[in-house]
């Protein structure tokens, strides 16, 4: 279908390019658009204004605006089979080669859609109606009645693969940030830019210019002399050119945060029928601005009445736009609709581009200079208007006026159009405004809230404060450009105070013609109406669904809001916002102000989720954090778990091994002869000074004083609420120095909790922290032949006399310098061998190639925790959940006898703290050996009691035993340690409850002698 | 994202630091000595200020040291830094 064929293209003028035709489809129909185009451009110079089902009552809907507050004309856009996107706007999709675009929400066809049906039972689908229906059976509700519904209304489909694109991520600083570039934000940054001032300028649109673009080179005034176009282009062509400024077309500033912090995002390649293979898809920029000037325009209101949603009718300041930027007529004949001046102007320009405007209804009462001067251009003009409705279906195909005489209608008349412009009057763009926190006001001339009070350093210019007419809005703008400018490079600035905050100007009086502006709300209903009148296009919200709130009993703006959902859809409510205020307001019979307005939340437009993402994606999501000993573990074939941002290895399978073999396995090999592993994850903290001592006295619970140089000690670290909150091995190094262990998880805030008292209550003490995790590799070689791989490396004597347990050596292992400690976590005879991180993965080959004799077997976390369980060792987190005091794990005997005081001492000494029925660890043995219980599993004291039953307790760690042939347990338990022997129940699947015996958690080796070895 | 000045390191952005709760808080000398109520509060109780809030931050991510802010909550606007040990500066009197 060429476009020649409609004639509703025309001949010359507006900014596409007439020599370039550009083939796309839509619903798999071809058509010629031309460069320049927008998707919905195209397709209404191709005659085609259906373009979409609404969400609720599917009605057919073609577009209503002509850029980002487009409501209806939502579609999906498919570049290749990985690449879908749903709810485009069709306003702001740039044409290119070969788009393929595709309407949603309907089926099996936009022109024939079934769900259609929804709009004949209208009457029983009210606002809110899930609420009140489908409650019959419950159960039918999450598997019938919700997906039902869901698929019935919508917008567009979730693409189902990831996102392949790459998207960019910039972070940028300027003196003036400028968001919007019509009129306003051009002459804020050639102000700005005079002054030598770096300028950033962005603007939603692919090309800047805002308003000047939909301009008519023939009736509009002249700018400095010169007709806009030319002004736009010598204009721009300057910024351009100035190295101090940054022009960021298609760019939407979408978020605005504390601290003039303001979000952009750019779409690099969207517009292109074959982007470059390299290139990110979007790019978003953090940008910190000393100042912000917000000139973001304003967004013309829709008029509320019966059957205002039909595809051909929309707002008047669109159509001018589609007729003088893109050349495309709207309709062969026009009936206006208006309550302001501003679409006199419009109407004068269909005219002579060819449409026939057959009238104009104007719902304000009494004469005006624009109504005379449209009836001497032979156009109708009907005052005191108002409308009783539309007909036509797939296109708009007459409309019914009446004019109002003391509030009856008189004289109605059916005008046949196919188009119908609505102007309701402008409403300034608060939203970055408002979300910087800036206060607004109500402008009862400009029935708007305009900005007032800044809460950042910004300041508002042109249409998004209510400034309209043309001259003002470019003094506006170079004014705020100049402001910015001067405070932003002023050498006494000093970042952010509330003092700094500047009370914004007054705006100007100046709504664009003189005339009061349309106040928001719908136009009156008089007898002989007929069909809903539409507030919120995109969630299907009408004037009854309003009516509806206020009668049950919604008074706040925030509930009718909620209630209706109207202004939650991707919009976001741009052309219904105010006038559901305006709505309620009367219906309430309160002031707009006293109403209130919802709050305004980024991103002002959709946003893709890969831009928010950035690189952070796969494996470059979290860091990941490896050991130096992890090459060797993954090419033994290790399997490994996240502990944290930490990968460690988990078992090592043999052959077919499954978990549960290979543990069993290396468990048995461990206390057999030997096994190493991998603690090189655990914290570790060098704490050294004069009063190292006194510093680990007051911060943990035992007595270091008595820790004699080349010993190490099981320490444990209490909150000042008395709970456990790490644990870990200290030795002695020196009398001024002590190598403190964390666990793995724990060694951030370990040291965090140090640093905390050290800087903010005990700064007198001289004793410095270093974190030292990273730089010791740790070698953990446990089983009662651990000496024998060790004895050849090292350059000390580990004999048992020399090197008792709980030792702690310095010297040289492999030539390389060792920190050896003789601890166990396993039970058996132990050592930790440190050396630092570089040498850790060469130590530790020659660790298992000097171990081969011995059969030593290498294990992972898995079977470490198995081993520790089978000695009642806890591990905080699993066994203790902050809620936990050492005397409940039985760790009393940690706590130095003689200190007066230790983090945590004056909360242990609360009753509830010592009361005898706190949750205690005990060991729990299942009646079937065989059956290993599930951790987190309550602890019952009865078979068989009927609901509610009170747990004892919970099960903390729960493996299977390979010393013991059976499976084993731990558990924290009210009382537990004097119900020792006695029987307790756990419950399983389904109502079994398995018994379990309670017994002491040390279930291997309870009187240590392997230790000792 | 806020804007922080560390009186070591100057204005960093707010991912470099970890909030430290109210500031001057002082924990009792001698715990032993202060009875239930003082040590409850001590350990859970925080003013709720709306307006300006003393707290403090970590510069974690930087020099990792403690300091003091003055800080409207209403608004996220800083008044003040200021180092440990150190007392408040005058904050300006209700903040909007």
């Amino acid at each position: 279908m060429s476009v020649a064929d409609q004639g509703l293209r025309t001949a010359k003028g507006g900014r596409i390019d007439r020599a370039r035709p550009l083939a796309f489809s839509f619903d798999r129909v071809p058509y010629d658009g031309l460069a320049g185009d927008t998707l919905a451009s195209a397709l209404l110079a191709n005659g085609v204004h259906l373009l979409g089902r609404s969400f609720k009552y599917h009605r057919p809907r073609g577009v209503l605006a002509a850029g980002a507050e487009e409501p209806n004309a939502l579609v999906g856009v498919r570049r290749d089979a990985m690449r879908y996107t749903p709810n485009m706007r069709a306003t702001q999709l740039e044409l290119y080669q070969g788009l393929v675009a595709e309407s949603q929400n309907r089926w099996p066809s936009l022109a024939f859609d079934v769900g259609a049906i929804n709009d004949l039972i209208a009457p029983f689908i009210p606002a809110g109606f899930y609420y009140k229906t489908f409650m019959w059976p419950r159960r039918a509700w999450q598997t019938l009645y919700e997906p039902r519904i869901r698929a019935a209304a919508g917008l567009g489909v979730a693409p189902r693969t990831a996102d392949p694109d790459r998207y960019a991520a910039r972070y940028a600083h300027c003196d003036v940030l400028i968001v919007g570039a019509g009129p306003a934000g051009l002459a804020a940054a050639t102000a700005a830019a005079a002054t030598g001032a770096r300028v950033i300028l962005c603007d939603e649109q692919s090309e800047l210019g805002g308003t000047l673009l939909s301009q008519d080179p023939h009736t509009d005034p002249l700018i400095e002399g010169r007709a806009s176009a030319e002004w736009l282009a010598r204009t721009v062509a300057a910024l351009a050119a100035n190295p101090r400024v940054t022009l960021l077309p298609r760019t939407t500033a979408f978020g605005y945060f504390p601290h003039n912090l303001v979000c952009l995002n750019e779409r690099l390649t969207d517009h292109l029928a074959v982007p470059p293979a390299l290139w990110p898809r979007e790019r978003q920029w953090q940008v910190r601005a000393r100042e912000v000037v917000l000139a973001a325009g304003a967004i013309e209101r829709p008029l509320v009445f019966p059957g205002n949603d039909r595809p051909g009718i929309l707002l008047a300041g669109a159509a001018r736009t589609f007729l003088n930027r893109y050349g495309v007529r709207p309709g062969t004949r026009a009936v206006i609709v208006t309550a302001t001046d501003d679409a006199y102007p419009v109407a004068l320009e269909l005219q002579s581009a060819g449409v026939f405007v057959a009238a104009i209804a104007d719902v304000r009462a009494g004469d005006s200079a624009v109504a005379s001067r449209a009836r001497e251009a032979r156009i109708p003009v009907f005052t005191g208007a108002t409308v009783l409705g539309t007909s036509g279906r797939r296109r708009v195909r007459s409309i019914h006026l009446a004019q109002l005489k003391e509030g009856e209608p008189t004289g109605t008349q059916l005008q046949p159009c196919d188009c119908v412009l609505m102007s309701g009057g402008y409403t300034p763009s608060v939203h970055l405004f408002s979300q910087s926190r800036g206060k607004l006001q109500w402008d009862d001339a400009l029935q708007a809230f305009v900005p007032s009070t800044p809460a950042e350093r910004a300041r508002s210019a042109g249409g998004c404060r209510g400034v309209f007419a043309l001259a003002a809005v470019l003094a506006d703008g170079a004014a705020a450009g100049s402001a910015a400018a001067r405070e932003a490079i002023d050498p006494a600035r000093r970042g952010v105070r509330p003092a700094d905050i500047r009370t914004a100007p007054a705006a100007a009086p100046a709504v664009a013609t003189g005339a009061a502006a349309a106040s928001a709300a719908a136009l009156p209903r008089v007898p002989g109406a007929r069909g809903r009148a539409f507030v919120d296009w995109q969630n299907d919200v009408t004037t009854r669904d309003l009516a509806l709130a206020t009668r049950e009993g919604f008074r706040s703006i925030e509930h009718v809001k909620r209630y209706t959902t109207t202004g939650m859809a991707t919009d976001q409510g741009k052309t219904s916002n105010l006038n559901a205020l305006g709505i309620v307001s009367s219906t309430l019979g309160k002031a707009i102000p006293q109403v209130g307005l919802t709050t305004f939340r980024m991103p002002y437009t959709p946003v893709s989720f890969g831009s928010f993402a950035g690189a952070a994606r796969g494996d470059l999501f979290d860091p990941i954090r490896t050991t130096p000993m992890h090459g060797w573990a993954r090419a033994q074939g290790a399997v490994f778990e996240d502990v944290g941002q930490w990968k460690r290895a988990r078992y090592f399978p043999r052959g077919a091994e499954d978990l549960h073999a290979a543990v069993a396995r290396e468990c048995r090999a461990v206390r057999a002869s030997c096994g190493i592993f991998d603690a090189s994850t655990l914290g570790k903290v060098e704490v050294a000074g004069p009063d190292a001592v006194t510093f680990m006295n007051r911060l943990y619970v035992n007595a270091w004083d008595s820790l004699a140089v080349g010993r190490a000690r099981y320490g444990v670290l209490l909150r000042d609420d008395g709970f456990v909150y790490d644990d870990g091995v200290v030795a002695r190094l020196a009398a001024d120095r002590f190598h403190v262990t964390t666990t793995t998880g724990g060694a951030g805030r370990v040291l965090a909790m140090m640093e905390d008292y050290l800087q903010t209550e005990w700064s007198e003490l001289a004793v410095w922290l270093t974190s030292t995790t990273e730089q010791w590799a740790v070698i953990a070689v446990q089983g009662p032949n651990a000496r024998q791989p060790l004895t050849g490396l090292v350059d000390i004597d580990i004999a048992a006399a020399a090197l008792p347990h709980m030792g702690v050596a310095e010297g040289r292992i492999c030539g390389v310098p060792m920190r050896l400690f003789r601890v166990s976590f396993s039970g058996e005879l132990g050592f930790e061998v440190n050396v630092p991180a570089d040498f850790g993965a060469a130590v530790w080959e020659a660790v298992w190639n000097a171990g081969e004799r011995s059969g030593i077997t290498p294990y992972g976390t898995e079977t470490m925790h198995v081993l520790r369980a089978e000695k009642g060792y806890i591990i905080v987190g699993q066994d203790t959940d902050g809620t936990v005091t050492p005397d409940d794990v039985g760790l009393s005997w940690a706590i130095g006898r003689n200190k007066t005081d230790f983090v945590g001492k004056r909360s242990l000494q609360r009753p509830a703290m010592q009361s005898a029925d706190r949750r205690q660890l005990i060991g729990l043995l299942t009646a079937d050996p065989q059956r290993v219980l599930e951790e987190g599993s309550q602890v019952l004291a009865q078979a068989d009691a009927a609901p509610p039953v009170r747990p004892l307790g919970h099960v903390t760690s729960s493996y299977h035993s390979a010393a013991l042939g059976r499976s084993i347990a731990m558990a924290l338990v009210a009382g537990g340690r004097a119900l020792m022997g006695q029987t307790l129940y756990v419950p399983l699947e389904g109502a079994a409850r398995a018994p379990v015996q309670v017994v002491s958690p040390v279930f291997y080796d309870p009187k240590g002698a392997r230790l000792n070895a | 994202m806020l804007l922080i000045e560390c009186p070591y390191c100057g204005e960093r952005p707010e991912p470099e630091f970890v909030y430290g709760g109210q500031a001057h808080v002082a924990r009792p000398r001698e715990p032993a000595g202060v009875d239930a109520e003082q040590w409850t509060h001590y350990l859970y109780l925080r003013d709720n200020a709306r307006g300006v809030h003393a707290e403090r931050w970590r510069h974690a991510h930087g020099c990792g040291r403690f300091f003091n802010a003055l800080r409207d909550t209403t608004s996220d606007h800083f008044l003040a830094t200021y180092k440990v040990g150190e007392k408040p500066p005058a904050a300006a009197k209700g903040s909007r």
